[in-house]
């Protein structure tokens, strides 16, 4: 029998979008009003967030030429044009007031002479406006929000603590059932609204950036409980992946003036954006590396196999990278044994960032398949898709969606409680005891497996790493999704191997694998189906973007025979497509 | 080298060995992934990041607290890598240890920029006025990635559980040393307690073993300087950097980098 604990507010992830939105509700309510939980599968400043490096896009110095319609357009630009133009807006103009809320609350921006907050250029975008601390500014805009939180008194955390699914009945969002990771109970959080905060999915591939934990858990949840889920098939692929693991090299490392070259020593990137060339945004830069590579101008590393080209910084000399891109050396350093002061780094594309995420309005309420807004359910940062970032995401907008939407949300949820009141506690649904029944009688089931749940994880990132890339084609993608269907008909097989209660990781991994591959069905098919080329998404079969057809985001939903698609329109209020050059 | 022997002590009691290939660049890490991953799927450890940033995977490794994600085997200079819990937290499961009493620690020190004025901090549309020599002066302590190690290193703490710790100090001293803080006598007077500051014995095991650089035993002694002022030249408490005027939003120069097209909310379609 599951525990059940009531909370008024749940929100599950603790990276950036999760944390602004408990700051945002604790600011709000005085840590008088609805209590306030917080759950996480780590401890709560360890999320992914920690490893953004680069910057958080704002427009702070209008005043200098930078504006708000600037950033609108390089952002849809950027989208290539998939992006919802309308919540566009509404993000870039709450982008400066985050800069400036962090700051008053600790957070050791990188200064100008004169004080005030400095800014680099990034890809993508036409002026400096990457909000920058070091290069490490997800790591220092957690911290500060995680610090903010102890001020306050009035919530209540739950490290460690696995979220296995989302209660949703009669258009409302109900409670969500859990492992507590520390000693293995099984618990039913029963609230009246809840956040899905909890990130990407950028596991499913192999050579990726994100950390072990960015399994698309969120997405997953929503998915499963019937939700649908917008444009999963635009991954973000990262153009510095560090060889041999995928770790991330920051975009502010050519923002601060690095070249990329090949193995002729030549900055490539003048043969495909002589304009932008390496700040231009990344799904053109990503393109452009795997086609020196396709086009034998890469090299080989002979310890993993794969093919790279260089990241050069050694003209920005010492001084610049101590100072403004030190984690960028110790990384190289620590990883790989090379000081870019003296070498070049050794990278390549590297599955980055999810464009796609959970439906939601431009004030994060979750969607219905019938674009209905579900009761007491949001969702923030990577897990949503609102869409600000269509078919390719510019670098340094990631952080700031994630503290503008946080705070949003946050405001917003205790808005809708204020206005829902608060009635009786719902009966506990009978989905919380099927679901402790899937768990415990079966995937937890004493018998030998006949299936390894890390075989199938490790093939899973093979067939996603070769043919769901950064080019795409017919017969690949055909294939990946045969693989990934036959993978999820031997996960049926797969048991959780150790029995014990307190920390079985091995029960998260099983319960991981199975949400993977649901979402590595649902990314390979959406990308089957578009044939076109947009942003992130690239078929070499069908190479131009086709708006007659294609100007439209993919929704799937879950049945069970797989996936069903259907499609909604861009909301385009700006700027009609025009050919996105560079 | 072509193979390891990984020795982890288990939940504190037995020691377990497990033979792996060695490949070039393995860390600990990988080769604890390896094991649960092919071996032993009950071994229990934390990690998430890999790129030592996120502070998970802390533990004994060749009898000194590190992150097991930046610690090539290579560099150990032995076949058999000995992992081990990290000290001075209870163990709960093989290399998971209980890190609420650390957590506690750090929470209890106000880690967070304290005003007097806390609504103008909470709500305005300004920014303070930093120099980057200012952020100079406190952003070393910043680097704090909340592994614990430096916690587990601390002889101190060995003997007396409800000592602050290098971490709660060095995080103190953090927002002390930053110029938009007002808070610097609450915190003088939490660190100036019988737990506080004077319990260090200056071992500096934990600017040893942090892998950030944090030097917290630096940010101990200044500290308690920091103490001392209060206690024997009265300092008083200074007010923080203020707040910048901000350039009302004017419209664009001419010349200014503009979109391609007027932006007029509505016009498409």
């Amino acid at each position: 029998m599951a525990e059940v604990i009531d909370h008024d507010i749940i929100i599950v992830g603790s990276g950036l979008a999760g944390l602004r939105a408990a700051a945002e509700v604790m600011a709000a309510s005085q840590g008088k009003g609805p209590t306030l939980a917080i759950i996480s599968k780590l401890a709560l400043m360890r999320s992914h967030s920690v490893a953004a490096e680069g910057g958080t896009a704002a427009v702070l110095y209008p005043e200098e030429g930078d504006s708000l319609e600037l950033h609108a357009w390089d952002t849809i630009k950027g989208s290539d044009f998939l992006a919802d133009q309308d919540s566009v807006w509404k993000f870039v103009t709450l982008c400066p007031e985050e800069m400036r809320q962090l700051e008053r609350w600790g957070m050791p921006w990188s200064r100008r002479e004169d004080g005030r907050i400095a800014q680099r250029p990034f890809g993508g975008h036409s002026y400096d406006r990457a909000t920058f601390a070091q290069d490490k500014v997800g790591f220092f805009e957690m911290r500060t929000l995680y610090d903010k939180l102890q001020e306050y008194d009035g919530w209540s955390r739950y490290d460690e603590t696995f979220v296995t699914s989302l209660v949703v009945e009669g258009g409302a969002f109900r409670g969500c059932t859990a492992i507590d990771m520390k000693t293995g109970r099984f618990v039913y959080f029963r609230a009246r609204a809840c956040v899905i905060a909890t990130g990407g999915a950028g596991q499913i591939w192999k050579f990726t950036a994100t950390s072990v934990s960015t399994t698309g858990d969120g997405i997953g949840l929503a998915y499963r409980a019937g939700l649908p889920i917008e444009d999963m098939e635009f991954m973000q692929f990262h153009p510095t992946g560090l060889i041999p693991t995928g770790i991330l090299i920051t975009e502010g490392a050519r923002g601060e003036g690095g070249y990329l070259l090949n193995s002729k020593g030549e900055r490539f990137m003048e043969r495909y954006a002589p304009s932008k060339m390496e700040l231009s945004p990344r799904d053109v830069v990503s393109r452009s590396i795997m086609r020196e590579i396709a086009e034998g101008r890469g090299f080989k590393d002979e310890d993993s196999g794969l093919s790279y080209v260089r990241l050069d910084l050694r003209h920005l000399g010492r001084e610049k990278i101590d100072s403004k891109l030190p984690f960028i050396k110790e990384l190289s350093m620590k990883f790989v044994g090379i000081d870019p002061v003296e070498d070049p780094i050794p990278i390549k594309p590297t599955a980055h960032y999810t464009m796609g995420g959970v439906c939601v309005n431009d004030s994060g309420r979750v969607l219905d398949a019938d674009s209905r807004q579900v009761k007491g359910l949001w969702a923030a940062g990577e897990t949503a898709c609102v869409s600000i970032h269509g078919a390719n995401r510019l670098g340094s907008n990631s952080t700031a969606e994630c503290l503008v939407y946080g705070r949003l949300v946050g405001r917003d949820v205790v808005r809708y409680l204020a206005s829902e009141g608060t009635g009786p506690r719902d009966v506990v649904s009978p989905q919380v005891a099927k679901e402790e029944t899937r768990i415990f009688d079966g995937l937890m089931k004493k018998e030998t497996p006949s299936e390894d749940v890390y075989a199938i994880k490790a093939k899973l990132k093979e067939v996603m790493d070769r043919s769901v890339y950064v080019f795409r084609e017919e017969a690949a993608l055909t294939d990946a999704v045969r693989e990934v269907r036959a993978l999820k008909e031997r996960f049926k097989g797969v048991r959780a191997t150790d029995a014990g209660r307190q920390f079985n990781y091995n029960l998260q991994d099983v319960l991981e694998v199975d949400v993977m591959l649901d979402l590595a069905e649902v990314v390979a098919l959406g990308a089957l189906n578009r044939r076109e080329s947009r942003g992130g998404h690239s078929r070499v079969d069908y190479p131009q973007r086709d708006d007659k057809a294609w100007l439209r985001h993919t929704i799937a939903s879950r049945a069970e025979s797989g996936p069903q698609f259907s499609f909604w329109p861009v909301r385009i209020t700006m700027w009609k497509p025009v050919e996105r050059k560079y | 080298m072509d193979k390891i022997t990984l020795e982890v002590l288990r939940s504190g009691k037995k020691r377990t060995s497990y033979e792996l290939k060695y490949r070039k660049g393995m860390t600990v890490l990988d080769a604890l992934v390896e094991v649960r991953e092919k071996q032993d799927s009950s071994l229990a450890y934390r990690h998430s990041c890999r790129m030592g940033i996120c502070g998970s995977c802390g533990m004994n490794i060749q009898g000194v607290p590190r992150l097991a994600c930046q610690t090539q085997v290579s560099t150990l200079g032995k076949e058999t890598v000995k992992v081990e819990p990290l000290h001075g937290m209870r163990v709960i499961r093989d290399l998971v240890v209980d890190i609420d009493p650390f957590l506690t620690m750090h929470t209890s020190v106000k880690p967070y920029l304290i005003r007097e004025n806390p609504s103008e901090r909470d709500n305005s549309d300004r920014e303070y006025r930093v120099l980057s020599e200012e952020v100079g002066r406190f952003l070393q302590f910043d680097f704090c990635i909340m592994c614990g190690l430096c916690y587990s290193a601390c002889p101190t703490i060995a003997l007396d559980p409800d000592y602050l710790g290098p971490q709660a100090i060095a995080q103190a001293y953090r927002y002390m040393a930053d110029p938009r803080d007002e808070g610097w006598e609450e915190r003088v007077e939490l660190l100036d307690r019988p737990h506080g500051v004077w319990r260090c014995h200056v071992a500096g095991s934990c600017s040893f073993v942090c892998p950030k650089d944090v030097d917290p035993a630096k940010a101990i002694q200044l500290a308690r300087v920091e103490v001392l002022k209060k206690r024997f030249l009265r300092k008083k408490p200074r007010a923080g950097s203020p707040l910048v005027s901000l350039v009302p939003v004017v419209a664009p120069k001419q010349g200014t980098k503009a979109p391609p097209f007027d932006f007029r909310k509505g016009e498409a379609k």
